[in-house]
C-alpha cells in the first residue's frame, strides 16, 4: 500500500482492470463530491437534534425511548456489512469469479436489511411507547435523522440489487465496476454517519 | 488485459496484494469492534461521571471514524492531493456549520430563559 499511488477514495482497480480504472479517476472523484455534500446535510440534521434534545414537552425523552441492546446489534450488523462489501470490493480488483463477487454482495445485502428490520422495529416499539414524530421537539427530530440515516441504506440495498441484476444480464463490465466501486464508497460512507448517530443519539441520550 | 508473458508472475503478484488489502480490511474491522464495544460498554454498566464518559465516547467515535476513512475509505496521505483537500474543506464547512448552530440555538435558548435541562411542562 505504501508505494501504490491512490487515484481515487475507496479500492483502486488498477491498470490490469483497463478501462474501468481510467474512467474511474474523475467519475469517483465526483461521487466523492456528492458524499461530502451528503456529509453536509447530515452535519445540519445532527445540529437540529442536538438543539432539540432536551425539548421533550413533558413526553418520553431518551431513556424511555432508546433500547441500547437494539442499537449496538445494529452497529455491529452495520460493521459486519462494511467488511463484507470490502471483500466484494477485493473479489472484483482481483479478479476472483463472479459467484464471489456475487455472493459477498447478497451477504452485505443480507446485512443491509437486518439492519434495516432491526432499525424498523425500533420505530415501531418507540411509536407504541407514545413516542410518535408529533410529540414533541425532541422526537420530530429524532425522526429526522436516524430515518434519514435508515432511507439512505435503503437506497443501498435497491442500488445493490440493482447491480446484482445488471451483473446477471451484462456480465462484469465497466459499468458494474463503477457501479459497484461508487456503492462501496456510499455504503462505508453510511457506516462512517452511524457511528456519530450511535454515539450522539443512542449512548448520548442514555450515558 | 493482462499481458500473457507475464500472467505467472503478475498471479503471484495479485496473491500477494489481496492478502495485504485483506489483511488491512482485517485490521480495520478488527479496529473498530474495540472501538465499538468499549463506549458500549462504558455506557451500559455506567463505570462513569457523565462528563467525562461525554468525553470518552465522543473520542472513541473520533477514532472510529478516522479508522474507517483510513482502513475502508483507503484514505490517507499517499492519496491525490485535492481528494484529502476536498474532505479537509467539507469538514472545516462542516464544524462550522454545526458548531456555530448548536452555539447559537443554546444561546438563544439561554437568552429566552428556557431552561436547557428543564423544559416547561406544556398541557
Amino acid at each position: 500500500m505504501s508505494h501504490e499511488v491512490m487515484h481515487h477514495p475507496g479500492i483502486n482497480l488498477g491498470p490490469a482492470h483497463g478501462e474501468a480504472n481510467e474512467i474511474a479517476k474523475t467519475m469517483l472523484f465526483g461521487f466523492w463530491a456528492f458524499l461530502m455534500s451528503d456529509a453536509i446535510l447530515f452535519g445540519m440534521v445532527f445540529a437540529s437534534y442536538v438543539t432539540s434534545v432536551h425539548a421533550t414537552a413533558g413526553g418520553p425523552g431518551p431513556k424511555d425511548l432508546y433500547n441500547i441492546r437494539s442499537a449496538f446489534i445494529e452497529t455491529l450488523l452495520l460493521l459486519a456489512s462494511s467488511f463484507t462489501f470490502g471483500m466484494a470490493s477485493l473479489a472484483l480488483k482481483y479478479k476472483h469469479s463472479k459467484t464471489r463477487l456475487v455472493q459477498w454482495l447478497l451477504v452485505t445485502l443480507l446485512l443491509g436489511m437486518a439492519f434495516l428490520g432491526f432499525e424498523v422495529h425500533d420505530f415501531l416499539t418507540m411509536i407504541a411507547k407514545g413516542g410518535t414524530p408529533e410529540r414533541s421537539g425532541f422526537i420530530s427530530a429524532f425522526f429526522d435523522l436516524v430515518p434519514l440515516h435508515g432511507l439512505h441504506v435503503t437506497g443501498g440495498c435497491i442500488w445493490l440489487i440493482c447491480l446484482i441484476g445488471q451483473m446477471a444480464r451484462y456480465g462484469i463490465d465497466t459499468q458494474v465496476k463503477l457501479g459497484v466501486l461508487r456503492l462501496a464508497l456510499f455504503w462505508h460512507f453510511l457506516d462512517i454517519v452511524w457511528i456519530a448517530i450511535f454515539t450522539i443519539v443512542y449512548l448520548g441520550g442514555l450515558a | 488485459m493482462i499481458d500473457q508473458t507475464h500472467d505467472t508472475e503478475s498471479a503471484a503478484a495479485r496473491q500477494r496484494g489481496w492478502r495485504r488489502e485483506f489483511r488491512s480490511y482485517a485490521w480495520g474491522v478488527g479496529l473498530a469492534l474495540v472501538l465499538t464495544l468499549v463506549p458500549f460498554a462504558l455506557v451500559n454498566w455506567g463505570v462513569m461521571a457523565r462528563k467525562a464518559l461525554f468525553i470518552t465516547i465522543g473520542a472513541f467515535a473520533l477514532v472510529q471514524m478516522i479508522v474507517h476513512f483510513r482502513f475502508f475509505l483507503h484514505i490517507g496521505f499517499h492519496q491525490k492531493r485535492e481528494d484529502l483537500q476536498l474532505i479537509l474543506f467539507s469538514t472545516l464547512l462542516l464544524f462550522l456549520m454545526v458548531a456555530g448552530t448548536i452555539w447559537i440555538m443554546a444561546s438563544l435558548a439561554g437568552r429566552m430563559a428556557v431552561p436547557m435541562h428543564m423544559p416547561p411542562a406544556y398541557p
